[in-house]
């Protein structure tokens, strides 16, 4: 620490406290002590105090034991001259500043419930979005954890002008980084910059704008602290645990725009307990010395088109950007960027027109590399408003090209195009739907540039698969419809033969450890009939990776000797666990939530736990917010049972493994679900229908109660005794 | 001329030079005029003068030019025993005096401790429990739901039983690395007990006992340890418990804190069980009130030598100086008593006050002396002991004579940096660790660590070999550590502030101090705290990037103006521990080559650490630099590294925290 910088963050902290603490007075003589207190949708209470403390703050009364203990963090200030050591006391103070603010803001929430937007996107009058509920937490999250997002930068204040705003943003998007927003810089604030300058801000864009003041930085550390506990399986109030794991694995950085006040070195010198260091444009002090951070931990004055790169290698992260020759930037940040009404130059597809796309697999002869051809009219052929007939097809071929490989190219279709700025990409197969914004047209996107794209990247990623590639993109009615016929008959030969495939079928299954980065016990064992349960990989997926990456994530695992029929447990798959969990865990059943399961991570799509009176199973997805039968939301049981343990009675999955065969057929399969939320059933309803009528159940899914039957087993037992429900019947699943 | 003048000026110190005039004018004699009229015998000085029986002493003094193998085997003592017997016996004979003051300065804040956890001693209560039960941890004790008396009492126990254990291995050396810990089981040097190692010391070095000084040699090294890792250690620990970790505080050092118009009494020696006491009750109103009634503003409390570092490190209480100031702090004519208990305490103490009116006071049963008033610490009624202390000063302060001259001569100093305390340092409540001092040695801001400590000798400028090194090494971007009165003296130079970082340190070290604001010299307490230092070796071994071992750390030792039986135990188990250790001054077996090259060079072989002597400071100060230059080299240190940038598969492939 540097003195300046201790001293300033010391008395900042004093600020902040004294000022939550009347804050909180007043809210006190106002509402009571009983006045329940939080951040919305959330299992974390006021996260970064419950990580640190293990304190749950639900009502007014309960800050007062946190006031307490910001007031004993609080260092005396720092003498001028003979002062004792203070980066200690500045790192307390910090802490002390943020626990202070999450009280703030947690008070501003009790009393202005709407100051926040709820969601993903600031609504036409308000910016604002604060704290990241659950819901965004795990969607967001999982992109940290397979690498999409490989960190954020928690901007303070305002550039000198929204150009440098906007170039700034930029370069953090084409990098990957998450921009989150916070504190003003004479009046101006770095979002409102971005908004004025018609870039579209909220978490689909990864430009956040939590809040106006510098309080709302706590919502960037609690999205942090979050993150340690729901993927990394670590404790609330193993403080020492979250911070280290943040310093390792979450690639994140302050950036103060602008003056640096006592408040902002408050904030900063807490950023640096989790190793996030701070990278200023002014030229305050400096402090090159490592230790709590990785390298530097303030590094000052540096110019804005260097501050990127700076904090990037200051942080000590390594961050690989696909240089694409398209004339719109590129990259995951734009994936979530929409183009509407007035915006729209070009549209294919999505009921308008029709549209497919279909990768092929072709001689080598017939493919010549690199090459994209538009068939039909070219963006500058037509005016702004016009909407075309499609067809993308992508044709390969290679010696290590295979047609099972062929869905796997053509499902990268959607998110390749979509990360183009100003292009928007919906659905897949024949169903896909294409617009263009006017901004990459003024910029010269062409839709050429589509197959530049699709080329350059799907070599990038899956080079070793195929050797050659080519694009034909048509633009023609009467060609469209030609392939769509051709692609349709694809389609429906790749359908039945993944049907066809089944464990039995197969020797060899497939690891998935890409979820170590942030669960570093956790193995997924893939399956033909078991789909990896973030619902991103199944057996195909995996083999295809393996063939790309042959030291990566997904490994082949040797079934061996089959130990246990009913329960799916194999030699094999043992001895890889135990490796691959590091010792951590030395055998798992693939087919059941009784016996030992499978580990699960963060970021599985649904939890299924086990519902004793009702004598069956419950499952819930992860976009569903509100209880359950077991008495815990979605949130709460990620946060149990992820991290990488195998918890009986519990078990991560994917959507799409509920209908499939194996599952959990070890304790009765399908038949034993007896609750999930509507949204969960409507979304599969037809497959669970389908897989059920396979076991001998008519109409399965209006046996399963939902959230509007009840939410407690007692509430549910009633229900499915009326409709006869099958796991009634079946043994105790509790044996 | 200008060389008489020079060599005629005693001390770096102005203070002490002030107050050497004085006593000159005032007729008193002072340990450095003594150094002047009485030489050190050159045989004992060599380690060459046998006196352990009746048929000697034997002097048998190294030859001036080389001797031939016939010259040699003559040159033995009346039973034959040679000059490396002779050397090695005197050698380790004063590893166990100096083992036995520390250690027995161990067992008695033991002692003192199982009375205040059985409720014996009144006034006395567990001020850390966090470190009582780590402690406990440490050792191995139940803690469930147990009362910290309870807790105490089995801890008590157990530091007493390490004195008197005959068998297997001593409790507290598992503190110590496990890689050493195996070193030194291969060697056979794990201390048993703390005592039995010293006993069997002073048996081996009988007349006609071990006389192979390699086996000596060993013996002695097993005793240092059970010094360092032992009583020394179980000293620090319970004292901790009893008055508190320090913490950082700001201090004053030298002469100039003692006050014209208030009485002074100052506290000299090592215990800090009574002193403790002291301090608490002249802050008594009924006590100044007492002073008052005399006269006096206030009563002010001063420490000398270790004590004073005991009681500063604690309760910020000001220094008057170290070991060669103890007589000139009466000379001031303005101490009404000085109060001492054991180690370091120059007779002639009573002689000087015989001119002045100050009452030299004697309170352990250890440590009298003739024309001293003695005040027995009762530890079952400390409070009554310490007030009838306080009370006597107080009465001697109308006793003054009209003689008085106090130099106005100080500094401010930060002390008070315990392990516990420098780990929190480096990262906070949330983030405590060592990695930040580790972290700084791997990337070279910070070169190495020294610990330079030890005593004066009036055989050389008073702290100049001390304040030579110190500065040395720091201008090197060496961090030092520092306790004892090598503290002091650092202190009275000004290097105990956070300032002198920018003023003397290299630019590395320099800019690590000004991250943590702390001074580059790192005061940790007293001569039994240098088990501070060995902890927090072990500590920075345990926090990894610098090798399994305290002999891989980049670190060095020094005591560069020695002159106790202590300084030399604690040398050895430095070295014993895998620390190069530098002293200066004398050297006390260059009787015998192969004793000194034992020591010098087969040590390393045997414990990775040994011992060299040099009484330039500044070259000492190379050789440690040196030596810090040869671990960074092994570590692979030595070269700036290549920032790391991670991506998702390197963090894939960290393991768990």
């Amino acid at each position: 620490m540097s003195k300046i910088i201790a001293s300033a963050a010391i008395r900042g902290a004093h600020k902040i406290v004294d000022q939550t603490e009347k804050k909180w007075q007043e809210a006190m003589d106002k509402k009571g002590a009983n006045q329940p207190v939080g951040f919305p949708n959330t299992a974390y209470y006021l996260p970064i105090i419950y990580g640190m403390l293990g304190t749950k703050v639900e009502k007014l009364g309960d800050m007062e034991q946190v006031l307490k203990k910001c007031k004993a963090l609080l260092p005396p200030l720092v003498k001028e001259t003979h002062h004792l050591p203070y980066l200690a006391p500045a790192l307390d103070a910090g802490m002390a500043t943020f626990f202070a603010e999450e009280l703030l803001e947690a008070i501003r929430y009790m009393e202005h419930p709407d100051f926040y937007v709820t969601g993903e996107d600031p609504s036409v009058n308000n910016l604002w979005l604060g704290a990241a509920d659950d819901v965004i937490l795990r969607k967001r999250g999982v992109e940290f954890v397979d690498g999409t997002a490989p960190g954020f930068a928690a901007i303070l204040g305002a550039a000198p002008t929204n150009e440098i705003a906007v170039k700034i943003a930029q370069e953090c998007q084409e990098k990957n980084l998450y921009v989150f927003m916070a504190a003003e810089t004479n009046g101006k604030r770095f979002s409102e910059q971005l908004h004025e300058s018609g870039v579209q801000v909220g978490w689909p864009t990864r430009l956040v704008p939590f809040g106006p003041d510098v309080s709302a930085t706590v919502f960037a550390m609690g999205f942090a602290t979050r993150a340690a506990m729901s993927f990394g399986g670590i404790q609330p109030g193993e403080y020492r645990k979250i911070l280290l794991y943040n310093k390792d694995r979450v690639f994140a950085f302050a950036l103060p725009m602008g003056y640096v006040t006592e408040e902002w070195y408050a904030n900063a010198t807490g950023a640096i307990n989790w190793g996030f260091p701070v990278i200023a444009d002014t030229p305050i002090p400096e402090i090159l010395p490592t230790g709590i951070c990785t390298y530097e931990h303030v590094v000052s004055n540096i110019p804005h088109d260097q501050l990127i790169a700076k904090a990037v290698e200051v942080r000590g992260l390594k961050v690989t950007v696909s240089q694409i020759p398209i004339p719109v930037s590129y990259g995951p940040a734009f994936e979530g960027e929409r183009v509407r009404g007035e915006d729209i130059y070009l549209e294919c597809g999505g009921g308008r027109t029709p549209m497919v796309e279909w990768v092929s697999t072709k001689r080598m002869e017939e493919v010549e590399d690199g090459k994209v051809e538009v068939i039909g009219p070219e963006i500058s052929d037509v005016t702004a408003g016009t909407k075309l007939p499609m067809a993308i097809t992508v044709e390969v071929a290679g010696r290590q090209m295979q047609e099972d490989y062929e869905p796997i190219l053509e499902r990268q279709i959607h998110h390749l195009i979509n990360y183009a700025q100003g292009v928007m990409h919906i659905g897949q197969r024949d169903i896909a739907w294409l617009r263009i914004g006017k901004q990459a047209v003024d910029k010269g996107f062409k839709i050429q540039h589509i197959g530049v794209i699709l080329h350059a990247k799907l070599h990038q990623d899956f080079g070793r698969i195929f050797d050659k590639l080519q694009v034909k993109i048509y633009t023609e009615s009467d060609k469209v419809d030609d392939i769509i016929q051709k692609a349709r008959a694809s389609y429906k030969l790749r359908d039945a033969r993944i049907e066809g495939m089944t464990d039995e079928g197969v020797d060899t299954y497939y690891s998935c450890t890409l979820c170590q980065s942030f669960a570093p016990s956790h193995v997924c064992t893939v399956t033909p009939e078991r789909t990896g349960l973030c619902g991103s990989y199944n057996w195909m997926d995996c083999k295809a990776s393996f063939e790309i990456n042959p030291t990566g994530p997904n490994q082949p695992i040797k079934k061996g000797e089959l130990i246990d029929t009913r329960y799916g447990r194999w030699t094999g798959v043992d001895e890889f666990v135990q490796k691959a969990s590091r010792g951590k865990i030395d055998h798992y059943y693939a087919y059941s939530i009784v016996m030992d399961p499978m580990t699960t991570c963060g970021c599985c799509e649904c939890i299924a736990a086990v519902l004793p009176m009702c004598n069956g199973i419950m499952t819930v997805n992860r976009e569903f917010t509100g209880d359950t039968p077991c008495g815990m939301k979605f949130t709460t049981l990620a946060g149990t049972i992820g991290g990488g343990l195998s918890t009986p009675g519990f078990v991560g999955h994917s959507k799409y493994n509920i209908a499939q065969r194996k599952y959990l057929i070890g304790d009765g399969g399908l038949l034993r679900m007896v609750w999930m939320p509507k949204m969960l059933k409507e979304e599969i309803r037809d497959r669970i229908n389908t897989r059920a009528k396979e076991m001998g159940i008519d109409n399965f899914i209006d046996m399963i109660a939902d959230e509007t039957v009840g939410i407690t087993e007692e509430a549910i037992l009633p229900f499915l005794q009326e409709k006869n429900h099958p796991a009634l019947a079946m043994d105790p699943i509790l044996g | 001329m200008i060389n008489m003048a020079e060599k005629e000026i005693k001390s770096i110190d102005q203070a002490t030079n002030e107050l050497l005039a004085k006593a000159s004018k005032d007729g008193v004699n002072t340990v450095f005029d003594r150094a002047e009229s009485t030489q050190p015998c050159p045989i004992g000085a060599a380690g060459s003068c046998c006196k352990n029986c009746a048929m000697g002493p034997c002097r048998i003094p190294a030859p001036r030019a080389e001797e031939t193998p016939e010259e040699k085997l003559q040159r033995r003592g009346l039973c034959g025993a040679t000059a490396e017997t002779i050397a090695a016996r005197n050698f380790i004979r004063m590893i166990a005096g100096g083992a036995s003051a520390h250690s027995d300065h161990g067992r008695g804040v033991a002692e003192l401790f199982l009375a205040v956890a059985r409720g014996e001693a009144p006034g006395y209560e567990i001020k850390d429990e966090q470190k009582l039960l780590q402690v406990a941890l440490d050792w191995g004790i139940e803690i469930n739901d147990r009362s910290n008396n309870e807790i105490a009492i089995d801890i008590g126990n157990k530091a007493l039983a390490a004195y008197g254990n005959q068998e297997g291995e001593l409790l507290t050396v598992r503190k110590a690395p496990q890689k050493r810990q195996e070193i030194w089981r291969r060697q056979g040097i794990i201390p048993r007990g703390i005592d039995r190692e010293i006993v069997e010391i002073m048996h081996r070095t009988h007349m006609g006992v071990d006389q192979d000084y390699h086996s000596l040699l060993k013996q002695g090294a097993r005793a240092a340890i059970g010094d360092g890792w032992g009583g020394s250690m179980i000293a620090t620990e319970l004292q901790d418990i009893l008055f508190g970790t320090p913490a950082p505080i700001l201090g004053r050092a030298n002469l100039g804190v003692l006050e014209q118009d208030q009485v002074n009494l100052i506290i000299h020696g090592h215990e800090p069980l009574l002193s403790e006491m002291i301090v608490a009750v002249a802050q008594e109103p009924e006590m100044i009130e007492a002073a008052k009634a005399k006269g006096a503003k206030g009563i002010n409390i001063a420490g000398m030598c270790c004590t004073a570092n005991e009681i500063l490190m604690r309760h910020g209480v000001p220094i008057a100086g170290n070991f060669l100031q103890q007589e000139l702090a009466i000379v001031t004519g303005v101490v009404e008593a000085m109060v001492v208990d054991v180690q370091c305490i120059m007779q002639a103490l009573t002689t000087v006050a015989e001119c002045y009116h100050t009452k030299i006071i004697t309170t352990s049963p250890k440590g009298r002396i003739p024309g001293a008033l003695h005040i027995e610490f009762d530890e079952h009624a400390a409070l009554n002991s310490a007030r009838e202390i306080v009370m006597a000063a107080i009465e001697n302060f109308p006793n003054r004579k009209g003689n008085t001259y106090i130099p106005q001569i100080q500094s401010d100093q930060v002390a008070g940096f315990s392990y516990e305390t420098v780990n929190y340092l480096l990262g906070g409540m949330f983030r405590a660790s060592m990695r930040p001092l580790n972290d700084n040695i791997i990337n070279g801001r910070i070169r190495g660590v020294a610990g330079v400590v030890g005593c004066n000798n009036a055989r050389v400028k008073h702290n100049e070999a001390h304040i030579a090194m110190v500065k040395e090494l720091i201008k090197n971007d060496v961090l030092v550590l520092t306790t004892g009165c090598n503290a002091i003296a650092c202190a009275e130079a000004g290097l105990l502030l956070p300032e002198a970082a920018t003023q003397y340190a290299g630019e590395g070290l320099a800019s690590v101090c000004e991250t943590v604001g702390i001074p580059p010299v790192i005061h940790m307490g007293s001569c039994v705290d240098n088990s501070r230092i060995l902890i927090a070796t072990a500590a920075m071994v345990k926090d990894g990037g610098l090798g399994e071992d305290i002999s891989d750390l980049p670190v060095a030792g020094a005591a560069p103006e020695w002159m106790s039986e202590k300084a030399i135990s604690i040398g050895q188990y430095f070295v014993a521990s895998g620390v190069y250790t530098v002293f200066g001054v004398t050297w006390p077996t260059i009787g015998s080559k192969e004793v000194t090259d034992y020591l010098f060079k087969d040590m390393e072989q045997m414990y990775g650490g040994m011992w060299a002597f040099e009484p330039d400071p500044i070259k000492a100060a190379h050789m440690m630099i040196a030596h810090i230059d040869k671990k960074r080299k092994a570590l692979g240190i030595d070269k700036a590294r290549e920032r790391v940038l991670f991506d998702m598969a390197m963090r894939q492939k960290l393991e768990a925290i």
